[in-house]
């Protein structure tokens, strides 16, 4: 009864800490006894910890060997000017976003590869292909692309490819009692865990794409953080219409993993001014051209 | 008997509450992210004062926005740092860091060190040899100074509207 009314009264990330005091003050009193004090700690610990998520620390690792795995299927670009750019231009946009601090910062990456495609992993590294580089025809249109990709690293969208059972039996081999030091077992154990997180991700992510209304969320918040930095909002849906001219349909890339341009830009419309307003000024057409112009 | 043992407990309980409320106010928070920087304003472009490293407790003093002027547990400084930075959950804590200003108990600090870690990508690398893990080491050091991104933004007739958020 005291333990219901207190968990209401403080929610329930305080229920581990009620419940130890309220069993102890219980064993005090002569309540409840010291046996069964002992059994309510360790069953709230356990749903306490079951409810907790991946920490950032586990997030970039997870990232770190999801990208590896993109990198099984693309190669990368071994061009530093062009990396370069992309990196400052990148960073610039993610500090800004509504997640600028991750465990080891954002990274990106151009892929060496025609497919219009582009990657986001957990621990903030980013891909992006020369296929989808040449969509765009200024810097706003590739702020749009790199802006689009952070917003799923902020949304947490790779994250959420994870299936539930899954979630549930890597974090039942963290948490296991008692496991202070782990052994060749719980690595190897772990090591399974992990190879399966790994398996969802990029399941998601590389073949079969994420949720729909996903990519529409990330676009929102490539509007959100370009308007930021006072880059032209109207660039992602330009980038979008060559997209939708240059898109081979059937492909395995974004004509198979995202919403159609025509829909995204449908689904902009009413979100974007016109592009009057806000034209690209030279010097950041010119900057682009200097740096990516080799690659379109 | 039993009405006035269920009184007490009823008073220890309310008592531990307004305690922990009293506790919240002070909002000790944990740094999230493995290398960070206090500033001395709130923004990513001021003046480091100090860094701070994953684990490490924090005391928060001031608000601004999605901004926190924080004071490292330790002593070693304090300034300002964006709040995706910092967590409230304790359990983040790392084995051998400092955990000066946080109390955690010998499980949590055990359970920090473990999970998807370096030791289980090793280890998950033994039975996948056909992963380049080369080039995501080597993107990893692309590094980008304030410095950098503020001509970036000057350069390109960019405007820094807003950071992480509000402003």
């Amino acid at each position: 009864m005291i333990l219901m009314m207190l968990a209401v009264m403080i929610g329930c990330a305080a229920m581990e800490q009620a419940t130890t005091v309220a069993t102890v003050v219980g064993e005090a009193t002569g309540t409840i006894s010291r046996q069964q004090g002992e059994s309510i700690r360790r069953s709230t610990k356990a749903v306490a910890k079951s409810l907790e998520d991946f920490t950032p620390e586990q997030e970039y690792y997870i990232g770190r060997t999801v990208g590896a795995v993109v990198l099984t299927k693309y190669r990368p670009l071994n061009d530093d000017r062009a990396n370069t750019y992309l990196n400052t231009m990148g960073q610039t946009l993610a500090r800004v976003s509504d997640m600028p601090e991750l465990f080891a910062g954002y990274h990106f990456l151009v892929l060496d590869s025609d497919d219009i495609n582009a990657f986001a992993t957990p621990g903030g590294h980013v891909f992006i292909t020369r296929g989808l580089i040449r969509c765009c025809r200024t810097e706003d249109e590739l702020a749009a692309v790199v802006a689009h990709e952070i917003g799923h690293i902020q949304l947490k969208h790779g994250m959420s490819a994870i299936k539930k059972a899954r979630r549930t039996e890597a974090l039942s081999v963290l948490v296991r009692e008692g496991a202070k030091s782990f052994g060749t077992n719980e690595i190897a154990q772990l090591s399974d865990a992990f190879g399966g997180v790994i398996t969802d991700i990029t399941n998601t992510m590389i073949n079969n794409g994420y949720s729909r209304s996903y990519e529409y969320q990330a676009d929102a918040a490539a509007l959100s953080i370009m308007k930021r930095l006072n880059y032209n909002p109207h660039a992602l849906i330009d980038m979008l219409g060559v997209m939708a001219k240059q898109i081979k349909p059937g492909g395995t890339d974004f004509a198979k993993t995202h919403p159609s341009p025509q829909k995204r830009i449908a689904a902009l419309k009413n979100n974007v001014q016109s592009a009057g307003e806000t034209e690209t000024p030279d010097v950041r057409k010119s900057r682009f051209t200097k740096a990516m112009g080799h690659l379109l | 008997m039993f009405r006035h043992r269920f009184l007490i407990i009823c008073l220890v309980l309310l008592g531990v509450f307004l305690l922990n409320t009293v506790a919240d106010a002070q909002k000790s928070m944990t740094v999230q992210v493995q290398e960070g920087q206090l500033r001395a304003t709130p923004s990513h472009f001021g003046k480091i004062t100090a860094k701070i490293f994953y684990g490490d407790g924090v005391t928060v003093l001031e608000e601004k926005g999605d901004w926190k002027r924080v004071s490292v547990a330790d002593g070693k400084g304090q300034g300002w740092l964006h709040g995706s930075a910092l967590t409230s959950k304790r359990t983040i804590l790392k084995a051998g860091r400092s955990q000066a200003g946080t109390s955690v108990s010998q499980d949590e600090i055990a359970l920090a060190g473990k999970g998807f870690s370096e030791e289980v990508e090793k280890e998950y690398r033994k039975s996948n040899a056909n992963l380049d893990y080369a080039w995501i080491n080597r993107m990893e050091t692309i590094r980008i100074s304030p410095r950098q991104m503020e001509n970036f933004i000057e350069d390109g007739r960019l405007v820094l509207r807003g950071e992480g958020g509000r402003p």
